[in-house]
C-alpha cells in the first residue's frame, strides 16, 4: 500500500480527516523548505503538497504567483525540489509528499526520468494542473506502476461522465476544486461542496480532498464535515510572506494548529 | 503528405496541440468545441460572417505587386497581401469577428482578450463595440508602455485595459491572466484568443477564421500575376497571420511556405523570440509546441522590437508543419526588420507593422537569390502606425 493510502486508512480508523497544507518549494528561500515541511507536520499536517515553481502558473492567484516568483529568484526548479524532498525524507519516513505543479518542468526533465527520480527522492504523489486525463494516460500508468500516485482535479463544472473519466485514471485521492477561479480566491461555496461530493463518491472510492478558498479553522471544519481531506494553500503562503524568512517557520505552526484542532473536534 | 486534415478530433497536430488545461476549463472548452463545430457548417452563420468580412472589415484585401521593392531586392517579384488595409489595420479582425459572432450565439455577455502589440486588443474591443459586448483586454505592463496609442484606442472603443504586472509583463503573462479571468468567470465570458495557440479548439478555430487570407490569394494571384506564387512568407509570433495565408496552400506542395520569426538581437545573443528556430517542445498555454525555455522547463523571457512577435511559444500547427518539413522557419533580426520597414516606406509608400517587416526583410533576402520571373507573396499582416514611437525612438527622435 502506498504511503498516501496508508495515511487515509489510518485516519479513517481514528475517525479523523486529513489536513493537507500546500507550500511552494523554495519560498521564501530553499534553505527554509525542509524546516517549513517539518513545522507543518508538527502542527498536524497529514500530507504535504509541495509546489514546484513555474514561470507561468496559469491556475494560481496572486499569492501563489508571488511565492513562485520568490522561489524562481533562487532558481528553484524541479530538480532542486526533488533534492529538497530527499532532504526531508532523512528525518521523516511517514508523511506523504505530493508534488503539485505544471506540465512543462516535467516535460523538460522527461516523463520517465521524472517518475524514476521522484520515486527515488521519496515523493508519493503528483498533481499536474495542466495534465488532464486525456493528455497523460501513459504518464499516469508509468507513475502508478512505479508507486507514484497521480492526483487529479475535479471542478464544479465537471459533469458526471467527466468525473467517472477522471476517477478512472486517478489514484491516492481526488482533489475537488471548490470554486470557479484561481487559487486563493475568497468565495468558498460550501453548498456546492455538499452538492458535488455525493456525485464524486458515486463514481470513485478514492478519498476526496477539497481545496481552493479554505482560509481558516471555521471553513476547514465545515469542509471536513463533507470531505476526507482539507487542502490549504494560499493562506499559508500569506503567513510565510508576512512573517518573513526569520519568523516563517514558527508562524506556520501558529497558523495551522487551530485548524487541526477545529477539524479534530469534528470527529 | 496531406497535412491539411489536421488536427485530429482531440486537437492534436501530430505530437503537438491538445488540451493541456486545468479541469476548471475543460467544460468551457467542451462547450466551445460544440458551438464551433455546429456553426462552422451552419449556412446562416457563414453568410453573416461573409457579410461582416465584406462590409465591416473591408474584404477582400488586395494583393499588390511591389515593383520598386522587388527592383531594390534585385531578383524575384514581391507581392504583398494587404491585410494592413483591413478595418483596424491588421489581420486580427478576421478572427475576432468570427469569435464575437460565436460569443453572441453562445449567449455570452462579456468577452476577454490578451494582447501584445495591441492589435488583437483593438480588434477585440472593436467587435465588442460592434456586437454590444462588455470587453476586458489583458496587456503586459511592458507592452502598455510600448503601445500607448493602441491602449487609448481600446479605451475609446469602450474596453477596459488591465495592466498585467506578473512574470515578464508581456504577451505570455497577459495570456496567463486572461486564462485566470476565464476560469473565474467561465459562465458568462467568452475568451477571444488572438492567435493559433492555446488549447483546442483555438488553434484550429483561429486558423479557420484567418484562412480567408489564403483563400483570397488562391484566386487573386492567378488574376494579378498569372499564377500561384513560388513561395509565401509571413511573420510568426503566435503564428495566426501565417497560418491564415499558409493553410489554403498546405496541400500545394509546389508552393514553399516560409515563416519568419523574430531573431531580436540575433539568435546567438539569446535575446530573441524565435521558438521554432531555437526552442524545443514543451507544454504551455494549453498546448504542446516549441517553446523558449531553460533546462528546468521555465519559460524564458523573449525579446523583439515588435511586441506582436514577443512570445515564447508558437501555434502547434506550425510546430507540426516544421517537423514534417512542409514549412520552413527562419529568423530575422530587429535591425533587418527595421531596414525593410524603411524600404517599404520609401519605395512603396506603405508603412508596415514591425511584425510584418520581418517577413518583408526575409522576402528581400530570398528574392535576391532568385531570377526575376519567380514570385514571392508576403503577408503584410498589419500597418505600422502603432510603431511610430518605437521606430522614432530607434532613430533618436522624440515627439
Amino acid at each position: 500500500m502506498s504511503r498516501i493510502a496508508d495515511c487515509f486508512a489510518n485516519l479513517r480508523k481514528s475517525g479523523r480527516k486529513a489536513l493537507i497544507p500546500y507550500i511552494t518549494a523554495g519560498d521564501p528561500t530553499p534553505v527554509l523548505t525542509v524546516a517549513l515541511m517539518t513545522a507543518l507536520v508538527e502542527a498536524g499536517a497529514d500530507i504535504i503538497e509541495l509546489g514546484v515553481p513555474f514561470s507561468d502558473p496559469m491556475a494560481d492567484g496572486p499569492v501563489i504567483q508571488r511565492s513562485s516568483e520568490r522561489a524562481l529568484k533562487h532558481h528553484v526548479g524541479l530538480r532542486t525540489v526533488l533534492a529538497l524532498v530527499q532532504d526531508f525524507r532523512k528525518d521523516n519516513a511517514h508523511t506523504p509528499v505530493v508534488l503539485m505543479g505544471y506540465a512543462n518542468p516535467i516535460e523538460a526533465l522527461g516523463r520517465v526520468q521524472f517518475v524514476e527520480q521522484a520515486v527515488a527522492a521519496g515523493v508519493d504523489g503528483v498533481l499536474v494542473v495542466d495534465y488532464p486525463p486525456e493528455e497523460c494516460g501513459s504518464f499516469a500508468q508509468q507513475a502508478q506502476s512505479a508507486g507514484l500516485d497521480t492526483i487529479f482535479l475535479l471542478a464544479p463544472t465537471s459533469t458526471e461522465d467527466r468525473i467517472r473519466e477522471v476517477a478512472k485514471v486517478g489514484s491516492g485521492y481526488l482533489y475537488y476544486v471548490s470554486l470557479r477561479g484561481v487559487t486563493g480566491s475568497a468565495n468558498l461555496d460550501l453548498g456546492d461542496v455538499a452538492a458535488h461530493l455525493p456525485m464524486i463518491r458515486a463514481a470513485s472510492s478514492l478519498p476526496i480532498g477539497v481545496g481552493f478558498g479554505i482560509r481558516d479553522a471555521e471553513s476547514a471544519k465545515r469542509v471536513a464535515r463533507e470531505a476526507d481531506a482539507v487542502v490549504i494553500g494560499s493562506r499559508i503562503i500569506q503567513e510565510i510572506e508576512s512573517a518573513g524568512p526569520a519568523a516563517a517557520v514558527e508562524q506556520v505552526k501558529r497558523f495551522l494548529r487551530p485548524i487541526r484542532l477545529a477539524m479534530d473536534e469534528q470527529g | 503528405m496531406q497535412t491539411s486534415k489536421w488536427p485530429d478530433s482531440a486537437g492534436h497536430f501530430g505530437p503537438y496541440g491538445g488540451v493541456f488545461v486545468a479541469e476548471t476549463l475543460t467544460h468551457a472548452l467542451g462547450d466551445l468545441i460544440e458551438a464551433y463545430e455546429r456553426y462552422r457548417v451552419d449556412p446562416a452563420f457563414q453568410d453573416e460572417l461573409r457579410y461582416e468580412l465584406k462590409h465591416y472589415v473591408g474584404r477582400p484585401s488586395p494583393v499588390y505587386h511591389a515593383r520598386r521593392l522587388s527592383q531594390k531586392a534585385g531578383g524575384a517579384q514581391i507581392y504583398l497581401k494587404r491585410e494592413d488595409l483591413n478595418h483596424t489595420g491588421a489581420h486580427k479582425i478576421n478572427s475576432t469577428v468570427g469569435q464575437a459572432m460565436l460569443a453572441v450565439r453562445m449567449g455570452k455577455k462579456r468577452v476577454i482578450a490578451e494582447t501584445g502589440a495591441g492589435q488583437h486588443g483593438v480588434a477585440s474591443a472593436t467587435v465588442a463595440a460592434r456586437y454590444g459586448l462588455e470587453c476586458v483586454v489583458y496587456m503586459g505592463a511592458e507592452d502598455i508602455k510600448r503601445q500607448a496609442a493602441n491602449v487609448y484606442r481600446m479605451k475609446l472603443l469602450g474596453a477596459s485595459v488591465v495592466s498585467v504586472e506578473s512574470g515578464s509583463r508581456t504577451l505570455k503573462d497577459a495570456l496567463n491572466e486572461a486564462m485566470r479571468d476565464w476560469v473565474t468567470n467561465v459562465d458568462d465570458t467568452f475568451y477571444i484568443l488572438g492567435t493559433v495557440a492555446g488549447p483546442h479548439p483555438y488553434p484550429m478555430m483561429v486558423r479557420d477564421f484567418q484562412s480567408v487570407i489564403g483563400e483570397e490569394c488562391l484566386t487573386q494571384m492567378p488574376d494579378l500575376a498569372g499564377r500561384q506564387p513560388d513561395a509565401i512568407l509571413a511573420c510568426v509570433g503566435g503564428g495566426s497571420n501565417a497560418m491564415g495565408i499558409f493553410y489554403p496552400y498546405v496541400d500545394r506542395d509546389e508552393v514553399r511556405l516560409i515563416g519568419v520569426e523574430a531573431a531580436g538581437e540575433g539568435l546567438e545573443s539569446g535575446r530573441h523570440a524565435a521558438s521554432l528556430c531555437a526552442g524545443k517542445p514543451g507544454v504551455l498555454h494549453g498546448n504542446r509546441t516549441y517553446l523558449l525555455q531553460d533546462e528546468d522547463g521555465q519559460i524564458t523571457e523573449t525579446h523583439s522590437i515588435s511586441a506582436g512577435l514577443d512570445y515564447p511559444g508558437v501555434g502547434p500547427e506550425h510546430a507540426w508543419l516544421k517537423d514534417c518539413g512542409r514549412a520552413e522557419y527562419v529568423a530575422v533580426t530587429d535591425s533587418e526588420a527595421l531596414a525593410a520597414f524603411h524600404d517599404l516606406c520609401r519605395l512603396e509608400g506603405i508603412i508596415p507593422a514591425l511584425e510584418s517587416s520581418h517577413a518583408v526583410a526575409y522576402a528581400m533576402k530570398l528574392a535576391a537569390t532568385m531570377p526575376s520571373d519567380r514570385i514571392l507573396l508576403v503577408n503584410l499582416s498589419g500597418r505600422g502606425d502603432k510603431d511610430m514611437h518605437t521606430v522614432a525612438e530607434r532613430s533618436g527622435i522624440t515627439f
